[in-house]
């Protein structure tokens, strides 16, 4: 299945003026996290906080929603949010903990839950993986890279970054600028061209831009944790949600991309093995289902 | 090995497999209902050169330990456990710590459990990779020439390996109820990891960064027991001087192996 198992989908955003204004997309994550700590559904959050450099951000363990509220946004860079998790546990003593990860993160928080080796006593204690839609993710250098010399603007001054209609953007207070995606292609980290999933399939709930209109986002309901605590910030008013037919560019987008990626980096995954190269994953010629994640 | 597992443990009369879907460490409930169902294996408990931490972190499955001693099994020989001096015939022999070749008696009495067990486990890493006690060079009490000390699987046939500084209790719950549902899926990955003995913090970099798999999520950090491992613009940085070589940072990676199938079965997804 291209978006992986999940109950419903739907196209949201926040109703909150101030997420909708700092958010990224619908602003469904920071919401939602927001929601789930009001409510003691976690009793805190793993977030990419702000950290010393804008736009390098630092895992964090947000306690309220004005935590969560000031990691609001999407970094185009690496946070090892999983890292955090154990810190939530441990210093923080949380027994119920949200996180908001990329695919990745989520598979690494999922093979932890069921295998968890040398983990003691954090399985138990995750209660919440909302997992963003993820094509690739770029080391810090390589954004502060293409940024300053390829699109001539100091990471200082850029108020929001964003990826759409095939172009990476930067806002700053007075200009908008892009650059076609294919001229970030290459600062990409090597290791996501393996990469099987792009809608964190083994998220409790995902959600990311493709698919919605402009300020809202497309939401896939995966888990009954995930979809319970969607259906309680939407009935609270939190939440406003459209059905994906009612959308453009809809749900096919989604799909398309997803279908896109998977066969780019199975083909990846092969040329590895013919190498040689030690790989996570199957060959092609060995799957059933050739957009499989495993 | 699947079939000796399924013989040893009764197996090849158990009904169909109910699914055991544990989130969480095994609830109560589930274990009293193995326990009702299935023969009592034996088993074994042995201590060579490893700290204890691997038996006490088996007894922090407070909730289940009760039942899991008194009715899912019968520890038919161990250290402090057990009053008997001779090692009995027994179906699973955990073996904690890993076996110093100058201890003429660890070595002994390793080999004749290989004998008399029908399975083999390295419990936690001292036993499957020589975690810390790999540092050694000998010099210390109670006997200066001590001095090597390796994992088990260097010198006996081991069946299934259980890594962990110390393994974690819900691994180990996790575990036992998989051998009593004969639920060999679950238990592939430690058969696999029998034959990891060399561990270290450095393999994140040999094996993950240097073959172009690191994706920089953290895992390996969050693991890590000792907290030799930090994460540095995105990708693991290890301390040598706080590693242990337990493995666990590598064994946890998404990236070293990927077990899809039970991650679904697990979640639902």
């Amino acid at each position: 299945m291209v978006l992986g198992t999940y109950k419903e989908a739907l196209s949201a955003r926040s109703t909150d003026k101030q997420i909708q204004k700092i958010s990224q997309d619908g602003g469904i994550v920071t919401a939602l996290l927001s929601f789930a700590l009001d409510e003691k559904i976690i009793d805190g959050a793993v977030v990419a906080g702000p950290g010393k450099d804008m736009w390098k951000p630092v895992p964090q363990v947000a306690m309220t929603s004005d935590e969560v509220l000031a990691a609001a946004g999407t970094k185009y860079t690496l946070s090892p949010n999983v890292w955090t998790l154990k810190e939530a546990a441990r210093q923080y003593g949380l027994e119920k903990i949200g996180t908001v990860s990329i695919p990745c993160q989520t598979m690494g928080i999922r093979k932890m839950q069921s295998y968890p080796f040398g983990v003691r006593f954090v399985a138990d204690k995750i209660a919440l993986i909302l997992g963003i839609y993820c094509m690739e993710n770029f080391p810090f250098e390589s954004l502060r890279t293409f940024i300053s010399e390829k699109m001539g603007v100091s990471p200082e001054l850029v108020e929001k970054m964003d990826i759409g209609k095939g172009k990476f953007w930067v806002y700053t207070a007075d200009e908008t600028l892009s650059i076609p995606l294919k001229e970030t292609h290459g600062y990409e980290q090597n290791g996501c061209n393996i990469c099987l999933d792009y809608v964190a399939e083994l998220a409790d709930l995902s959600t990311g831009s493709v698919g919605s209109p402009e300020g809202w986002s497309t939401v896939l309901t995966r888990t009954d944790n995930g979809d319970s605590l969607f259906k309680q910030a939407v009935e609270a008013g939190i939440i406003e949600t459209k059905p994906m037919a009612d959308v453009k560019p809809g749900l096919g987008l989604l799909e398309k991309l997803s279908k896109e990626k998977k066969e780019k980096n199975q083909k990846t995954i092969d040329n590895r093995i013919a190498m040689g190269l030690p790989v996570p994953y199957k060959a092609s010629t060995e799957k059933e289902d050739p957009l499989a994640n495993y | 090995m699947l079939a000796r597992i399924k013989e040893f443990l009764g197996m090849e009369t158990k009904p169909e497999a109910k699914n055991p879907e544990i989130k969480e460490v095994a609830s109560e409930e589930e274990v009293e209902k193995v326990a009702e169902e299935k023969p009592k294996p034996k088993i074994g408990y042995i201590h060579l050169s490893g700290c204890t931490g691997d038996v006490i972190s088996l007894t922090e499955n407070y909730d289940i330990l009760a039942p899991l001693l008194t009715e899912m099994v019968d520890i038919v020989y161990g250290q402090t456990l057990v009053d008997r001096w001779d090692i009995p015939e027994m179906d699973i022999a955990l073996i904690e710590g890993s076996v110093c070749l100058q201890d003429e008696h660890s070595l002994k009495e390793l080999k004749e459990v290989r004998e008399k067990a029908g399975l083999v486990v390295a419990f936690g890493s001292c036993a499957s990779t020589g975690c810390f006690t790999r540092y050694s060079r000998g010099g210390q009490q109670a006997q200066p020439s001590h001095e090597s000390f390796v994992p088990i699987a260097d010198v006996v046939k081991v069946d299934l390996s259980m890594p962990g500084c110390p393994p974690s209790p819900e691994i180990i719950a996790k575990t036992v109820v998989a051998v009593l549902n004969g639920d060999m899926d679950y238990l592939q990955p430690m058969m696999d990891l029998v034959g990891y003995t060399e561990a270290c913090g450095c393999d994140l970099q040999l094996k993950v960064v240097n073959q172009a798999l690191c994706i920089g999520c953290g895992t390996c950090a969050m693991s890590c027991p000792t907290r030799a491992v930090g994460m540095t613009d995105g990708r693991p940085e290890v301390n040598g001087d706080r590693c242990v070589k337990c493995g666990i940072c590598y064994i946890q990676c998404p990236r070293s192996w990927w077990p899809m199938e039970r991650i679904k079965k697990d979640t639902g997804l």
